[in-house]
């Protein structure tokens, strides 16, 4: 759990050129970090992406995908990218879905590269379809008005690397070297909260050194302020949770969400959650909180800037609803089948 | 009245015997060190009659100058490393041995009795030299401390006859695997506390067993990982008298018959007040811990990762009684919720991070603090980790006005208020203002100088506070020293505070214990100057680099600079990499 994020940070130091972004807030950008002058961190950059970009690699061949028009190829790295919203216009994206109702468009605008394509475009484009080999199934939230598109849309099988392949759901299930892994990336996209000024020296790893574990990258020594005694018990009991045999009670399913216009996506654990209301709300407040911050976080004029309120109340007039991927690669409305 | 006829009594009339038992009735160390100034007399007294010594750092005074100050001396506790220690920015042997401590008191016949240690470094010689110099020893307990395996461990198991208490907390420890618990002899029957929840290595069960059976009067059990489930049980049926129990390894089938077992003899633990431990935990089995839920008063949870936030709730509904709750941040602020809302009782709060360096996971945010603060009016004490914190939600939690320790940690060093992108200087200047007795802080988030004016101006009785990538110039540093005159620990890292606010008042700093400060732009030059206008201060360079000190020049930034009051100028034991100016 705490072991380094593999490589994926680097990628993101490796594209901030130099650290004096401006965020237009006045508020001056400083390196605290005495990485000075990042060099030692871009050296590193881009040659150490881990093991996932093998994996990745595999489906690569095997996958279909369209870009935005006029995009290059997506590669690994642009997820990576996101992280740096400076950058985005610069580089393609994940092929995102708009927001047909002008939500989230602020934020779209620097991730899409202002390209809005249309909704049956965007099907194929699914920023789930990375190739991460684990996760198969993938939930969505969508527009409500888009429903009836959707499952037809799905069901042209373009997805890439998932359809057929069967379901794995639990992350630990693959032993806890793998889940590492396979969380880790998720949780960088989503390390990337309301950044202002975009001084992605901050954005530190991990890699406690005395943990054993080698410091593969950047990071600001001793923060957070846990101690090392707590922190390396916490990293090895996490991987004894994960061998114990015989633990009664549901492995973790962890599976990812994405929403519409969002940049990145989400992990949640479905077995914390008993009913799908609980499910409902929790990504609700997930993805709230999300688009809020991606609003409130660019220093650009012309955002529109939504009350967390408005923003709920829309969540909660169903603008989006839920859906999900089942092992046929059918894009299924979240609520038919119980719970369990 | 009758005020003029009333005789008055002079105190020196009295015998010292008097004066004596008059001061054992004070036992707070800074009454007792006022005590000692009134006279000579009175200082002569109080000086043979002190028993319990706290000396906040070991390199303020030397061993024989202790000795020699307090000759009856039988309660030591000791700090060594500078805090920033916890957090890996002091290098590995940069000191705070124990060693020459224990040398000393055995020479000088000191009957030492209980020692108590946070961040030394302990080796295993000197605790066999403990060991057989103190025939009365009862109590040791340690605080991350390092150097020691479970051969010292053994040492004080067979050579302490008399030992109460052995409490180890997240110290780092060399397993042997030895059978150091079974160094107890059988004519052993002292112990009263017994914590070794931080060794990783396996024990003797069966050892372990007979020395909790023939500890009558053990009060307090917290075992390591490597206790199994039944052993814990067996250990609950002999023990039914603990007050404070840490569980060892959690694990196990609820239909099985030795579940069945562990719930009977729970149920018969009816004085169990504090419960910890859980380190490896099958979620399923904690419905049997509900029965001593209700008397909890303290529950440490922050090492049990393997529970999920909905059997936090199950459990924490029943802890109505809770006084300290020391939880992950996977309770989620929902759970957060609960807590406000059943532990009415509720002093301190610690929520620690299940993902440290995970930033963009931390379940909880600032929603969870307000519920907690609007819910449990008697909060104190406040350790949080979390997502992120605004300027409003700070605002509201300020209306709890009892705070004396406020440590907030936002995971992202420098993340503004989410809402407003502010900074977060007012939401700490309404707890700064508001809580009018906080004595510790730890800041985090966007921060700007502002955010000291209020501290300078509001917290007058402040005695730590901890700084990070915090502040513009150095208005900031200047604002605290001149406002917070009780200041006696200030850390600051990777702030842009330098020499103008380094040497201001170099007076201060000794009314002060400590001052660390890591990554700012304070320069050698000063430094140096600073050392030598103040010989009562220790100022300490930490220097990892490959340059000597001579070919650094003054004008180059220092890394880390430590500086410290002391009686005793400069220490002996200092490495090559620390710079003693």
């Amino acid at each position: 759990m705490s072991s380094p994020l593999l490589g994926v940070e680097e990628e993101v130091q490796s594209n901030v050129s130099s650290p004096s972004v401006d965020c237009g807030l006045g508020l001056k950008e400083r390196n605290y970090l005495g990485l000075s002058d990042c060099s030692s961190v871009d050296s590193s950059g881009v040659s150490s992406l881990p093991d996932n970009n093998k994996n990745n690699l595999n489906l690569k061949a095997t996958e279909l995908r369209l870009g935005l028009p006029g995009s290059q190829s997506p590669k690994r790295e642009t997820e990576l990218c996101l992280l740096n919203l400076g950058k985005l216009d610069e580089k393609p994206l994940l092929p995102l879905l708009p927001s047909k109702d002008g939500i989230c468009s602020s934020s779209q605008k620097n991730v899409v590269t202002g390209n809005k394509r249309g909704f049956s475009d965007t099907m194929d484009g699914f920023s789930e379809v990375k190739g991460y080999v684990y996760t198969q199934k993938s939930w969505m939230l969508r527009e409500a008005g888009s429903d009836s598109e959707s499952p037809q849309s799905v069901g042209h099988g373009k997805y890439p690397g998932n359809s057929g392949v069967n379901v794995i759901l639990s992350v630990r299930s693959l032993g806890a070297q793998a889940s590492v892994k396979k969380e880790e990336p998720a949780n960088v996209l989503q390390k990337q909260p309301r950044a202002t000024n975009g001084t992605n020296l901050k954005q530190t790893d991990i890699a406690n050194n005395k943990s054993g574990a080698p410091a593969s990258r950047a990071q600001v020594v001793g923060w957070p302020p846990v101690r090392s005694f707590r922190a390396k018990t916490l990293a090895s009991s996490s991987k004894n949770n994960d061998e114990v045999d015989g633990e009664p009670g549901p492995a973790a399913l962890f599976v990812k969400v994405s929403m519409d216009g969002a940049p990145y996506l989400r992990k949640v654990d479905l077995s914390t959650y008993s009913t799908y209301r609980e499910l409902s709300s929790a990504l609700e407040k997930m993805f709230s909180c999300f688009t809020l911050g991606q609003c409130g976080s660019h220093g650009a004029a012309g955002k529109e800037i939504l009350s967390q309120s408005k923003l709920k109340d829309l969540l909660h007039v169903s603008e989006y609803v839920l859906t999900y991927k089942d092992k046929d690669g059918d894009w299924m409305l979240v609520g038919d089948v119980t719970w369990e | 009245m009758l005020w003029g006829s009333r005789k008055t009594i002079n105190m020196n009339y009295f015998p010292d015997e008097v004066l004596e038992h008059v001061f054992d009735f004070i036992t707070s160390h800074k009454d007792r060190n006022s005590v000692s100034l009134v006279c000579k007399s009175w200082y002569k007294i109080e000086k043979y009659s002190r028993q319990r010594v706290f000396l906040g750092n070991c390199y303020a005074i030397c061993p024989e100058r202790l000795i020699a100050r307090f000759p009856e001396l039988k309660s030591l506790t000791l700090k060594g490393k500078p805090h920033f220690a916890d957090f890996n920015l002091v290098p590995d042997d940069w000191g705070g041995f124990l060693y020459p401590w224990i040398k000393a008191m055995a020479k000088s016949r000191i009957g030492l009795e209980e020692l108590k240690l946070k961040r030394m470094v302990v080796s295993d010689e000197s605790l066999e030299l403990l060991s057989k110099s103190f025939p009365n020893f009862k109590s040791l307990v340690l605080v991350s401390c390092e150097g020691f395996t479970t051969d010292g461990l053994a040492a004080i198991a067979s050579n302490c006859r008399f030992l109460r208490e052995l409490d180890l907390q997240e110290n780092e420890v060399e397993d042997h695997r030895g059978h150091w618990l079974s160094c107890f002899p059988e004519s052993c029957t002292s112990l009263v506390s017994l914590n070794f929840a931080c060794l990783k290595g396996e024990i003797n069960l069966a050892s372990l067993e007979r020395l909790v059976a023939r500890s009558t009067n053990l009060k307090s059990l917290r075992l390591n990982r490597a206790v199994p489930f039944d052993t814990l049980q067996r250990l609950l049926i002999r023990a039914p008298q603990l007050v404070d129990l840490g569980t060892g390894s959690y694990v196990h089938d609820p239909s099985s018959e030795a579940y069945n077992k562990f719930k009977a003899a729970i149920q018969s633990c009816n004085s169990i007040r504090s419960l910890s431990g859980f380190l490896e935990v099958a979620p399923r089995c904690m419905s049997a811990i509900y029965p001593i839920c209700e008397n909890l008063t303290f529950l440490n949870l922050s090492y049990a990762a393997g529970l999920q936030s909905n059997e936090l709730t199950k459990l924490i509904q029943h802890c109505r009684k809770l006084q300290r709750l020391w939880i992950l941040d996977c309770i989620g602020d929902k759970g957060l919720g609960v807590v406000a809302s059943t532990c009415k009782e509720l002093q301190e709060l610690r929520v620690f991070p299940s993902n440290p360096f995970d930033a963009g996971n931390a379940a909880v945010t600032e929603e969870g603090l307000i519920l907690v603060s609007e819910g449990c009016p008697k909060l104190n004490s406040l350790l949080y980790f979390c997502q992120q914190m605004t300027n409003a939600a700070l605002i509201t939690v300020a209306n709890c006005t009892n705070f004396i320790r406020f440590r907030l940690c936002i995971l992202d060093p420098i993340k503004p208020d989410p809402v407003t992108n502010q900074p977060l200087d007012e939401g700490f200047g309404a707890i700064v203002r508001s809580c009018k007795g906080l004595k510790r802080l730890s800041l985090s988030g966007l921060l700007t100088d502002q955010v000291f004016y209020y501290i300078g101006m509001y917290a007058k009785k402040h005695e730590m506070l901890s700084i990070a990538f915090a502040g513009d110039s150095d208005k900031g540093m200047l604002y605290v020293l001149n406002g917070c005159k009780k200041l006696r620990k200030l850390e600051i890292r990777d702030c842009p505070f330098g020499d103008a606010a380094l040497l201001e008042d170099m007076g201060e700093y000794e009314t002060m214990r400590s001052l660390w400060m890591s990554t700012c732009d304070v320069t050698l030059g000063a430094c140096k100057m600073l050392a030598k206008k103040m010989p009562n201060l220790n100022v300490e360079i930490i220097n990892e680099s490959e340059q000597t000190e001579s070919n650094l020049d003054d004008s180059q930034k220092v890394d880390k600079m430590y500086l410290y009051r002391t009686l005793v100028g400069h220490r002996e034991d200092a490495p090559e990499f620390v710079w003693l100016l």
